[in-house]
């Protein structure tokens, strides 16, 4: 398997280091990496979880908006930074791992590499 | 192909009688395909060594900088070809988010810093150059960033069927809680994957390198590691801290062959040594 670009290799490891929830995506969406701080929010390990596929996440985890609504999926922030290039922000209620409902406050960016290559989001987010 | 080491210290020069055999000089490598052509890794002080060899019918050389700190450029205002209309040459070096290489290179070769302006010399061409394959006469070269402070990048040189990576500055271990570990998520394997021969930053003992974490270098033992993940054939090591003698680079390399007991073939990168691929 073909080796990660380097951004991406130095954005898990500095991920794995801080103590703000960090959850980061490639290109496609898939989830490559959440550090430990966003272990308790989400419910799981990432050890436990491992990588995701983006057709597979949409099953794993619920979100609405405050009041209980759907969001569609276009105006999830990650989807935001990921489809349109811009950082994103939001409230959202969001379905753990484990069953439980959580209230959080999300920000998510674009993650552009050197020569403005597209290489995927990364979302920090906090728990009201 | 082949190449010789011509300057192998790093961070700076070191002349003296501790580092007679391994080199006092910066980096720079000198390569050449079966037909003659002229590759230089680096321009670092070792480059003064190579004026001399450059026959008089050669009409281009091509030099690959990995990127702009001083040990790896401070040869290239020295370098005479630079001045000579008769021979075209070529930098390949990375830009930076901002800048071109002409631009961070003229911060170099300019006054007060250095006498001559870049855009004197006239027979100079730059590339700028990131990730991506690159045709350069007969070398086909493949260049992607590496870790370490600034844009740097590693080269994969492929010639006469042979193949020669040169990462002279590099840190694969940084961060990494348990290395070596997964290839796909270590700096420069790529690079380095199968390759015939692999010349690569061996700059600290594993001691210093507790007390220089995100410094760009990696120690001996790492580079055998990381070259083990990677399967390469041969190992050079390269950019000596400028503190090591001669004596302290034969110990530091017995005790991490011992150590790591390496699949791949291990040169010490004595100054003037010959690879022949």
């Amino acid at each position: 398997m073909a080796q990660e670009p380097i951004e991406m290799i130095l954005l898990t490891h500095w991920a794995s280091y801080v103590a703000v929830p960090i959850w980061i995506t490639d290109a496609e969406g898939n989830l490559i990496f959440y550090n430990e701080s966003a272990e308790r929010i989400l419910g799981r390990s990432f050890e436990d979880a491992g990588e995701v596929k983006a057709e597979v996440l949409g099953q794993l985890f619920e979100t609405t908006s405050l009041d209980g609504e759907p969001i569609p999926n276009e105006e999830l922030p990650l989807v935001v930074a990921l489809t349109e290039q811009r950082p994103s922000h939001r409230s959202i209620r969001i379905r753990a791992f484990d069953g439980s409902w959580r209230v959080i406050d999300i920000t998510a960016i674009p993650i552009t590499g050197q020569g403005g290559r597209h290489l995927g989001a990364m979302a920090t987010f906090w728990e009201q | 192909m082949r190449a010789i080491l011509w300057g192998t210290r790093g961070s700076v020069a070191r002349a003296g009688p501790a580092t007679v055999r391994y080199g006092g000089d910066t980096a720079s490598v000198e390569v050449r395909s079966d037909d003659g052509s002229w590759l230089i890794l680096d321009g670092g002080s070792g480059m003064l060594r190579i004026t001399p060899r450059v026959e008089e019918e050669v009409t281009r050389i091509d030099i690959l900088i990995t990127h702009l700190h001083m040990d790896h450029i401070q040869g290239l205002g020295f370098f005479h070809p630079l001045r000579n209309p008769e021979i075209d040459t070529h930098i390949w070096g990375p830009v930076s988010t901002t800048r071109d290489l002409a631009e961070r290179l003229g911060r170099y070769l300019s006054p007060p810093l250095f006498p001559v302006r870049l855009r004197e010399m006239k027979s100079l061409h730059l590339h700028d150059i990131g990730r991506g394959e690159y045709e350069v006469g007969p070398f086909r070269v493949a260049a992607d960033l590496v870790i370490h402070p600034g844009p740097t990048v590693g080269y994969r040189v492929e010639a006469d069927g042979a193949t020669l990576t040169y990462i002279p500055d590099h840190e694969p271990a940084l961060g990494v809680r348990a290395f070596p570990g997964d290839p796909r998520w270590t700096s420069g394997v790529d690079l380095m994957r199968d390759v015939d021969c692999l010349i690569h930053d061996a700059q600290y003992t594993e001691e210093e390198y507790r007390g220089r974490v995100g410094w760009g270098h990696s120690t001996l033992r790492q580079l055998l590691q990381v070259a083990g993940l990677a399967e390469v054939k041969e190992v050079v090591t390269f950019h000596h801290d400028p503190e090591h003698s001669d004596e302290m680079l034969d110990a530091m390399l017995d005790e991490a062959v011992a150590d790591v007991q390496p699949a791949s073939r291990v040169t010490p990168g004595v100054v003037e040594t010959l690879i022949e691929l």
